[in-house]
């Protein structure tokens, strides 16, 4: 059997996304062309190959669009307030360190109101997978500029263009302290399974900022005609593979997002930290 | 010497802490405010020997978010803080009373508004108790005015929070918290400690907020019962709703399980209370200062007697009530502009009420008390 038809009879396997969903959850809120389905698909997926149990598995998540998954998913869930999810979810794996603890979280609610809560977690190492669903815009609110809108870029709170610079999600994570950053789009879904994969194993703090597509806010205040056009401008315009960008002219990196693993490093983990300095307070240190 | 009872002359702040650990906290979460830290230095040195979590949060916001967290995953919990601090952490004490999370806040009460006066001594915060965060909700505050009544009461508090599965207070201020005085440690077993009740049904029969229950059964995180839990108004099995009979039904719930029970978490300290002309309501230092001058008041043949509530949040509605009938004054010193003394006229009607009040960072003194005592009289 050829790598080829190994590979389409590996698809061609349904995989059983029902497993990891709570019955009689769905439908969900998220509006049709939303990136926030496809995403979850990819995250499941990589929960199945992790080989965590789903009583292992702690979802945790603050408000927006990208914050309700928790509600969808059968693992231990809390749905917390706006941009304070890692604070709540320091405090859940801390109290308990073998739950493996993910986090959801959107660009406004991590990178804005959230915006302290997120370096602070970078910069302990704790043991946690933070995804950041970057759409460009506030969706639950209906549609204003966010830390990662595009300068220029038009919304219902930038009518004129957004004068503000973006955050870079994944830099501010790595000066932050994070030990496993890395990016991901909801047009490359297998990549980005693979991508969450790596990130949940990771020991320590990881940020995996995932771009995807806001077609009713972002999509309609910013002239694009659909969806597909949405994802194409994601994968054509907007991204580019962390192993190709070496291999391209300068000139069709520039302007880009890179994709895949940006940064891995090794560093003490808080909550193992933790077990030491309590061997060390009860004299066994 | 009678048994091998532990006495130590120790700080307000310090058997906020003591009271804490027996009662079996294991996480703390805060961040560094005066004048409540030495909370969280004392805790952050005792915790890890009993194999609990201390965390020293990057705000007052994540403080509270960390404690409620932990005791979704099972843990005791425990913050510490002042007024600027409390200010911050109010949409995290809804969530949790809306989320009925179990968890203890200290405010160590200092001059306000804004940073005020950090040293300073205050009482200034009680109505921002009640009332400080959105929308409807229980509160349970307790204002301990000693430190052995610190110690006690912060048992006390745990054990309200673990039973009623609701955050609960701990007001004191700044002159009892940096206090000292001669403590009993309590020993194992002296106290009662109530931890809250787990589900004991099936994980798939498992509703965070069931109705059959006025206080529903907690489950923690990584335990098998893979629940919900949200800010939003939710229905019994956790989950959001936007359905408004369930959505009153709940919000309904939360404050009915406190004001059925507000018997049994009711604490009072009446002195010579029966039979008063004058009744002097007041808690924390004001209590003390209250203390002496009603002694001093009965030197003089005046009846006064000292009505010291310890649970100030709920209000205690029918002692006062009670205090009042026959008395010809209330009075009632607090270190605010006037906060409590309207919850005193509502349940004392028909009864003159007075209020003692100052904001300059110094403590109500007994001559105060006295003169208002007489006034009356």
């Amino acid at each position: 059997m050829s790598a080829t038809t190994a590979a389409k009879k590996k698809l061609s396997v349904p995989f059983d996304y029902d497993k990891y969903l709570r019955p009689g959850k769905l439908p969900h809120i998220w509006c049709p062309g939303c990136g926030h389905g496809i995403v979850l698909k990819s995250l499941l997926r990589a929960i199945d190959k992790s080989g965590l149990t789903k009583d292992e598995i702690c979802m945790v998540s603050g408000i927006g669009c990208s914050s309700r998954t928790p509600g969808y998913v059968d693992f231990n869930t809390l749905h917390t307030l706006h941009g304070r999810a890692l604070a709540y979810a320091t405090g859940v794996k801390l109290a308990k360190p073998e739950l493996n603890v993910i986090i959801v979280t959107g660009d406004g609610d991590a990178l804005a109101i959230g915006g302290n809560h997120f370096i602070h977690t970078c910069r302990r190492n704790i043991d946690m997978t933070i995804l950041v669903y970057s759409n460009f815009i506030y969706g639950m609110t209906g549609g204003q500029f966010s830390p990662t809108t595009p300068v220029g870029a038009l919304s219902n709170t930038s009518r004129y263009g957004n004068i503000e610079p973006v955050f870079d999600c994944c830099d501010l994570a790595k000066a932050s302290g994070a030990t496993f950053v890395a990016r991901g789009t909801a047009y490359h879904t297998l990549e980005l399974e693979r991508t969450l994969l790596a990130a949940i194993k990771h020991k320590g703090t990881s940020v995996v900022e995932i771009i995807d597509e806001c077609p009713v806010y972002y999509g309609r205040n910013n002239k694009f005609k659909s969806v597909t056009q949405m994802m194409e401008d994601i994968e054509k315009n907007g991204t580019v593979s962390v192993k190709q960008a070496d291999k391209l002219p300068p000139e069709k990196v520039q302007g880009k997002l890179l994709r895949g693993i940006l940064h891995q490093v090794e560093r003490p983990e808080y909550c193992e930290g933790y077990e030491k300095l309590i061997a060390k307070a009860q004299g066994k240190g | 010497m009678a048994g091998n009872k532990v006495k130590r002359l120790i700080q307000g702040n310090e058997a906020c802490a003591e009271g804490a650990l027996y009662a079996g906290c294991r996480f703390f979460g805060g961040y560094p405010i005066t004048p409540s830290t030495e909370i969280a230095e004392i805790l952050s040195v005792r915790l890890p020997r009993v194999g609990g979590k201390f965390i020293q949060m990057e705000d007052e916001i994540a403080s509270i978010a960390a404690i409620t967290g932990a005791s979704l995953a099972g843990l005791k919990s425990l913050t510490a803080t002042s007024g600027p601090g409390f200010s911050l952490k109010q949409e995290g004490i809804g969530y949790a009373c809306l989320a009925e999370v179990p968890c203890v806040i200290v405010n160590v009460m200092r001059g306000g508004p804004s940073t005020g006066y950090p040293t300073g001594p205050s009482q200034s915060d009680v109505m921002q108790a009640k009332w400080g965060t959105h929308g409807d909700h229980p509160v349970v505050a307790l204002v301990p005015s000693t430190v052995p009544e610190i110690l006690s009461e912060t048992v006390r508090a745990f054990n309200l929070a673990e039973e009623y599965r609701t955050p609960v207070f701990i007001l004191y201020d700044e002159i009892v918290g940096h206090m000292r005085e001669a403590v009993t440690l309590p020993e194992p077993g002296e106290l009662e400690i109530i931890d809250r009740a787990k589900p004991t049904c099936a994980p798939e029969e498992y509703h965070p907020y069931d109705t059959n229950y006025d206080v529903p059964p907690l489950a923690a995180y990584g335990e098998g019962y893979r629940f919900h839990i949200t800010g939003l108004n939710h229905r019994e099995d956790g989950f959001p709703t936007n359905d408004s009979a369930l959505i009153e039904e709940g919000i309904k719930r939360i404050i009915d399980k406190i004001e059925k029970n507000k018997d049994k978490i009711l604490k009072n300290e009446e002195y010579l209370v029966d039979g008063a002309d004058i009744v002097v309501f007041a808690f924390g230092s004001s209590a003390r200062s209250a203390r002496f001058a009603v002694n001093k008041a009965r030197e003089k043949g005046i009846k006064a007697g000292l009505l010291k509530p310890l649970t100030l949040w709920p209000f205690p509605e029918e002692t006062v009530r009670k205090a009042a009938k026959g008395a010809k004054a209330i009075i009632v010193p607090e270190m605010n502009l006037g906060q409590i003394i309207y919850e005193v006229e509502r349940c004392a009607k028909g009864v003159e009420v007075a209020g003692i009040n100052r904001v300059d960072g110094e403590p109500i003194n007994p001559a105060q008390i006295l003169e208002a005592i007489e006034k009356f009289s």
